[in-house]
């Protein structure tokens, strides 16, 4: 079993390689998300534009931060809502639970929320006798499987049909047995009449917000099921769980941010429904829940502003960062035990809870960069996980042997030649070594990490700059 | 002790150090009441009406919506029976208790049944009346309200919606603007309790990443764009 804690990242990490049926899910993501993202963005000639726009709102919001909640705060009270402040996960819960309980609520139905996932909500109220029941199709696939969601935007992307199969048979006694459920359709049918009954009893609804209006005090929830609005319409209240860093100025800014969220997330032009909603019911609404609250929540963000970190609440969770990223494409989203996986938990989990409990998670990178080219925000996560790295090292929380080596490393790159007297050495060595191996070595010291796996292909004798400095008969003419 | 509001603006201002905190609040101020798009892609700004609808249908049928064409108003009810007839649908449909739908004389159409008011857990097929389709992707604009209740967009395994042309405009700005205060021409708003956009069926990819039509709300679009919704 994947232990849910960023310090097991590397057991979680091998374990995860040799899953066959994970890598069997994972399969389908590789094509899926990238090539529709990749079209998207070719379709919409602004798209590089509407990015920087993006990236230039949210520095904007984040260098006010306090000024925009306050604006929010106040327009969403004018519109007949009710705010509420929360430090951390434990005040966030207790919010949401006094709210059950002056309602009288029995079962909460829930759309897909991230923070939700952070303040762990539903094990709380199952706790205090209330049943959360996710509607999201991945999140009520995973709730019966009683996992944590691996992917921000496909929690169930590491599950097969036959395994959503088992869980529904297990879970939907009152159906039976004997039903076929070997096709999607079926799966997909049988979610949608279970729901049903759900969403209509439920006494409370539970959304998330992909952003907040501050200028007309409106939350704003994106998704493709249409599950977020029976959430929301149905039961007498709707309450809304935000990290503070979801508000923009206005709805101009919005708009911008809309325009690029479903085309990095999922590649479609615009996702099915996206739904502003402001206050409560109005007199003469036929429908609608009849109190709106807003939870805001902090739990570790306000202490990123004015740091190094400030960037990374830019993020709008589409998941492009871990679509594209090889790492996450190998191992999947559990084994980072965080809530947010690939590249973007490896710079949020250690900020939200500590480096010391998430130290493997920065490491956990080639830098290959992929993650910051397709961000719709351009957050410079490479950098970031560096940032990560340093502190690290600056707080002597890397092994020994490794803190020699990277002095030693240190050493070497501010004094050339002994760089290039190194370099030369072991291109030499190595290549020595790797005539007995026909150019491959199986063994390299200090490089068991690679060569446990895989040989290690030997170098040709001559280092990159002696052959740069040497005749170049292939030059190209200078233009 | 203090609050957790108070907490967190602390920490906030902690990081704030050294702004100018005048500067900053005249920049926040006019940034909330600016009513201008930042950047609007060129094929949200259609140049002709008849431009506009057309890119609508083509995105909304992208989208995997129905897109129908009528006259007037009258001929409304005559594409819903035809269309719910085609997909062998129930003759009967909540109805948005909207004025401007009155005028279609639902009453005339015998074999169509209709109960004007919001969605019941009953009801297989909803129809309503759209504030806005956006040409920009395809996107209806829909309202909450006495009118229009949100339930129909939801509820029903079938939607359709009535979209007079003239209500097409290019992009979502443009479709929320008349919605919004605006302090240069002095008009005061607040928002519907809801304002949904809506880019074709629902639909989920959560089982193996394979798309599927129709996860909790609706499994089928229609839309009956009416060219002169106002006319006869």
């Amino acid at each position: 079993m994947t232990e849910m804690s960023p310090l097991h990242f590397k057991e979680n990490a091998i374990r995860a390689l040799g899953d066959a049926e994970l890598q069997r899910a994972l399969g389908n993501m590789r094509q899926g998300f990238i090539e529709k993202r990749t079209k998207a963005a070719e379709r919409l000639p602004e798209f590089d534009a509407l990015r920087d726009k993006a990236k230039e709102i949210k520095d904007h919001v984040l260098a006010h931060l306090d000024l925009y909640l306050e604006a929010f705060e106040k327009n969403c009270v004018a519109g007949g809502g009710t705010v509420h402040w929360a430090k951390d996960s434990a005040q966030a819960r207790d919010i949401v639970l006094n709210i059950c309980r002056l309602v009288g609520a029995e079962t909460v139905t829930k759309g897909k929320s991230m923070v939700g996932e952070e303040i762990e909500i539903n094990p709380f109220l199952e706790a205090n006798g209330i049943r959360p029941i996710e509607t999201d199709l991945g999140e009520y696939i995973i709730q019966l499987r009683n996992e944590p969601p691996s992917h921000l935007i496909a929690p169930a992307i590491h599950v097969n049909k036959e395994q959503i199969a088992d869980a529904f048979r297990q879970h939907h006694r009152d159906l039976s047995p004997e039903r076929p459920l070997t096709d999607r359709a079926a799966l997909l049918n049988e979610a949608r009449r279970a729901l049903r009954e759900r969403f209509l009893e439920a006494d409370v609804g539970i959304t998330g917000a992909n952003f907040l209006i501050a200028e007309t005090g409106s939350t704003v929830i994106v998704t493709n099921e249409g599950n977020g609005d029976l959430t929301q319409t149905l039961p007498r209240i709707h309450i809304v769980l935000a990290s503070i860093e979801k508000v923009v100025p206005n709805f101009d800014d919005a708009a911008t941010l809309i325009r690029v969220l479903a085309r990095s997330a999922t590649g479609q032009e615009m996702s099915v429904y996206t739904t502003v909603s402001t206050g409560r019911k109005r007199p003469g609404d036929l429908d609608g829940p009849e109190q709106f609250h807003v939870v805001l929540i902090d739990n570790g963000r306000s202490k990123l502003i004015g740091t190094e970190f400030q960037e990374v609440l830019r993020c709008i969770r589409c998941g492009a960062c871990l679509n594209h990223c090889p790492v996450y494409g190998s191992v999947g989203g559990h084994a980072y035990g965080s809530v947010y996986p690939g590249p973007i938990g490896k710079v949020l989990t250690p900020a939200l809870q500590g480096l010391e409990n998430a130290r493997d998670l920065p490491n956990a990178s080639t830098f290959c960069g992929r993650c910051e080219e397709v961000c719709p925000m351009r957050i410079p996560l490479p950098k970031m996980m560096r940032h990560w790295r340093e502190q690290e090292y600056a707080k002597r929380m890397v092994a020994p042997r490794v803190r020699w080596a990277l002095r030693l490393w240190a050493l070497a790159a501010r004094l050339p030649s002994l760089y290039h007297f190194g370099a030369r050495l072991a291109a030499w060595w190595l290549y020595r070594r790797g005539k007995k191996g026909r150019g491959r070595l199986a063994k390299v010291p200090y490089g068991e990490g690679w060569t446990r796996f895989r040989d290690f292909p030997a170098p040709l004798g001559k280092t990159f700059q002696s052959q740069w400095r040497g005749p170049r008969r292939h030059r190209r003419p200078s233009p | 002790m203090s609050t957790a509001r108070e907490q967190i603006f602390a920490a906030l201002r902690q990081g704030f150090r050294g702004r100018n905190e005048a500067a900053a609040k005249v920049g926040v101020d006019a940034r909330l009441a600016r009513r201008a798009p930042n950047l609007v892609p060129a094929r949200a700004k259609p140049e002709q009406k008849r431009a506009a609808v057309a890119a609508f249908t083509a995105m909304a049928e992208e989208a995997a919506a129905t897109v129908a064409r009528v006259n007037t108003m009258i001929d409304v009810p005559g594409a819903v029976a035809d269309y719910l007839r085609n997909h062998n649908l129930p003759m009967r449909a909540a109805l948005a208790p909207d004025p401007l739908l009155d005028a279609a004389r639902w009453e005339r159409r015998k074999t169509l049944e209709v109960r004007k008011g919001r969605a019941e857990a009953f009801d297989e097929v909803g129809i309503s009346l759209a504030y806005r389709g956006v040409a920009e992707t395809g996107t209806l604009v829909m309202l909450s309200g006495e009118n229009t209740p949100t339930t129909l967009n939801f509820l029903p395994e079938t939607e359709i919606v009535i979209l007079p042309a003239d209500r097409v405009v290019g992009a979502y700005e443009e479709a929320l603007a008349p919605l919004r205060s605006n302090s240069e021409d002095g008009s005061r708003h607040s928002l519907p309790r809801v304002v949904n956009f809506v880019t074709g069926p629902s639909r989920s990819a959560d089982i193996e990443q394979a798309l599927q039509l129709g996860a909790h709300g609706p499994r089928r679009l229609h839309i009956v764009i009416v060219d002169d919704a106002a006319g006869p």
